[in-house]
């Protein structure tokens, strides 16, 4: 009846409920005839209330054994949790929306998932969880706080996380250089087993696990969760090739899966708290709280638990006393540990601390740790600092990583000079685009990006160092050879390009 | 007679001169046998050490003895007045029943295994960007100065090795140095002299940062985490109060 008679367009909205048509007809007798656009309130992010802080001891105020990390709410019913189960548990992480916090953001509750396939039962491997605390990305030193004061978080999170994927065993990978920390959380072990909470029948759920420490010796690319695998197996620290992922044969060929120690340490408290908690905080698919290191050209240099999606502006005034000079006196800011692009100024007045706002500005959330620089900063030496940092650190089994690494370690080291052809810039992006995605794992990304950043919003900066060597030296040919050096009597090969006129670049505002 | 020919040969055959490529790490990766590191140095766990091991050699799968390779090497090299010679690497390779080459390569692969004599304090300056930035390069030339050392050299008396090390984790507390296992952070050129002359009198310092403040917090007062922490079950879902 009503249907045959109405227009098209009244019964597309026939769909729509009956309750909720009777209100449209009764806006449209108040004469509403527009559509008006109400703007949504704007949410302004940051301001985190202490009671909303997982990490109540990061700064080692309190006694971080078990008496005290009990007072402070850790091992509090965690029997309860356990009895609610793996699927429980994986959806409590799934709702409450958390990334993985070790860098490469891929969502917790998902990734512990995968271990759980069909038929998993009938497996007889032992499965494990690794904790990777191999925290060495310049820039970052949260891992280091939550082990230090609150290493019982780490190791009830690795019961939980445990149980979540039906692991028999646990080992936290600690860096070699973390000793403070490796004693704390081999103490919180120890309590946690006297206490009986680990071992068999832990918090007598019925449920078995174990939690070891495994102290590393000192390699970068062990952060790399297969190179981790090797490295914990007893054999140089080289990543492997995936497929198989680590979850079908990982660790002692066993299913593993590698989290990195907030990710894990939170879960928990978002457990106990709730899943639609965690999420409240941040901007969709970014949610939660999370600690940011601060480091660099800041007044006061701290670790903060913040929620996510603050500005990065905020972070730095609220928490750090601001940029040594004021706000305008800042050149650059690296929000994300050593391996993502730096932004310039303009850009980090802007963006949000987030997985997708730092990625919509070229860059990256990574570990959340902050590298302010000031207009004082030498950025090409930083830069070239990390690049030799990268080649430290190359594992050296993939040959665009281990020679290219130091391919742009030397050139870099040659334009912080000024040694150098304005033309190797784009020989030296070249360079980074051929190791990038193409290596094994993402250290040779990672050594790429820092320089493509710099050269994507710093570029006038090095051509005028170039441009100023060039009129103290005279002309430079590739490789660092100065024209003036060159003997004209030899022949000398025409690719040198030392006879190559070289305009000045072009002034840019 | 003509048996010892072809064996003669090749060496008459070779250059008499030889050039010999430059270094390309900081550390030389082939082992050469000296007076004080050679095979025949005899190493073995005392007792403490070899009920440590055991208890590390337990934590993992008895088929995979070999991943305790890392932490009985870093054992064996405390013991050995903080270094791993060959004689520690055999016997760990022994202790572990692999060949000695794996431990080798761990062993050439890890920037924590010293496979030279070191001094009684391992200076170690981390020169990162991030505490590059803080002014790493200031207090690098400051611990060189006052030990009249350069990086990865040793003092005459033999008390003192310093080193440049990549990124140690403690880049809020920039910049910074350790010694031994301990970090010393917010380092100013004063008080690093002070650390070392502090260890060049026997003493031992305080560790951590020495600028006053406790750990990593705003050193301007306390930003965060201001309030009383919260109690077991407050704020948690009816479930788990």
């Amino acid at each position: 009846m009503l249907r045959t008679t109405t227009t098209p367009m009244l019964r597309a909205s026939s769909a729509v409920s009956r309750p909720f048509r009777a209100k449209l007809r009764q806006t449209a007798k108040h004469a509403r005839t527009f559509a008006t656009v109400a703007d949504p309130p704007v949410r302004r992010y940051g301001g985190l209330k202490d009671q909303d802080r997982i990490f109540t001891n990061v700064y080692c105020r309190h006694d971080h054994g078990i008496k005290g990390a009990m007072a402070r709410g850790d091992w509090h019913r965690t029997k309860d949790i356990l009895l609610k189960g793996d699927s429980w548990i994986i959806q409590t992480m799934k709702d409450s929306g958390l990334r993985g916090r070790g860098g490469a953001g891929f969502p917790s509750g998902l990734k512990w998932s995968f271990m759980n396939k069909p038929g998993w039962e009938k497996d007889p491997r032992p499965r494990y969880l690794v904790v990777n605390a191999d925290e060495g990305e310049p820039g970052t030193c949260k891992d280091r706080e939550i082990m230090r004061g609150d290493p019982h978080k780490l190791v009830e999170g690795c019961l939980v996380a445990g149980r979540a994927m039906n692991a028999n065993a646990a080992y936290i990978y600690i860096r070699g250089e973390f000793f403070q920390e490796a004693s704390h959380v081999q103490q919180a072990i120890n309590e946690a087993y006297a206490a009986g909470l680990l071992g068999k029948n832990a918090c007598g759920s019925g449920y078995s696990f174990d939690v070891y420490l495994h102290r590393g010796a000192g390699a970068y690319i062990c952060g790399e969760e297969t190179a981790l695998i090797e490295s914990l197996e007893g054999k140089q620290g080289k990543p492997r090739l995936k497929p198989p992922f680590p979850a079908d044969v990982g660790l002692f060929g066993c299913p593993t899966t590698v989290a990195n120690v907030e990710t894990v340490a939170v879960a928990p408290t978002i457990a106990r708290r709730g899943g639609a908690w965690f999420a409240q905080f941040g901007r969709e698919r970014n949610q939660g709280t999370k600690l940011f290191c601060i480091s660099g050209h800041v007044n006061n240099p701290c670790v903060v638990e913040e929620e996510m999606s603050i500005p990065l502006k905020d972070l730095i005034e609220k928490h750090c006393g601001g940029v040594i000079g004021g706000w305008d006196n800042l050149l650059g800011i690296i929000p994300g540990g050593s391996s993502v692009p730096v932004l310039p100024i303009k850009q980090c007045s802007e963006v949000l601390m987030d997985f997708d706002s730092l990625k919509d500005a070229q860059s990256g959330l990574g570990t959340g740790a902050v590298i302010v620089m000031n207009k004082s900063t030498d950025i090409i030496s930083a830069i070239a600092r990390f690049a030799s940092f990268y080649k430290h650190e190359s594992c050296g089994q993939c040959t665009p990583c281990r020679e290219g690494t130091t391919w742009m370690y030397n050139m870099m080291h040659r334009i912080e000079q000024g040694r150098g052809h304005v033309r190797e810039i784009d020989m030296l992006l070249e360079i980074s685009k051929q190791i990038e995605g193409k290596t094994i794992c993402a250290l040779g990304d990672a050594a790429a990006w820092p320089i493509q950043g710099l050269m994507r919003h710093f570029r006038p900066e090095v051509e005028a160092r170039i441009e100023a060597f060039r009129q103290a030296e005279g002309n430079v040919a590739f490789g660092g050879l100065l024209a003036k050096d060159v003997d004209d009597t030899l022949a000398v090969p025409d690719n040198l390009g030392v006879r190559i006129p070289v305009e000045s670049p072009a002034p840019r505002m | 007679m003509l048996a010892r020919l072809p064996r003669l040969a090749p060496r008459s055959l070779s250059r008499s001169l030889s050039t010999t490529c430059s270094r390309r790490s900081d550390a030389l990766f082939v082992h050469r046998d000296t007076n004080y590191n050679n095979p025949k140095i005899p190493f073995e766990f005392d007792a403490e050490n070899k009920k440590r091991a055991d208890e590390i050699i337990a934590r993992y799968p008895p088929q995979y003895k070999k991943a305790a390779t890392i932490p009985l090497l870093d054992l064996g090299q405390r013991q050995n007045k903080g270094w791993t010679s060959i004689s520690v690497m055999n016997y760990v390779a022994k202790l572990l029943e692999m060949p000695p080459m794996r431990v080798y390569e761990v062993a050439t692969f890890y920037t924590m295994f010293n496979r030279e004599p070191i001094g009684e304090n391992f200076v170690q300056v981390c020169t990162t960007t991030p505490c590059m930035l803080r002014g790493s390069t200031e207090i690098l030339n400051t611990v060189c100065k006052e030990l009249g050392v350069h990086p990865g050299e040793t003092t005459k008396d033999g008390k003192f090795t310093v080193v440049e090390v990549e990124c140690q984790g403690a880049c809020s507390n920039a910049p910074m140095l350790v010694v031994g296992d301990d970090f010393y952070e917010d380092l100013t050129p004063a008080s690093t002299k002070s650390i070392l002359s502090a260890f060049a009198s026997g003493q031992k310092p305080k560790p951590g940062p020495q600028s006053g403040r406790q750990t990593s917090e705003n050193s301007a007062g306390l930003t965060a985490l201001t309030s009383k922490p919260y109690g077991p079950g407050e704020f948690c879902q009816p479930d788990f109060q």
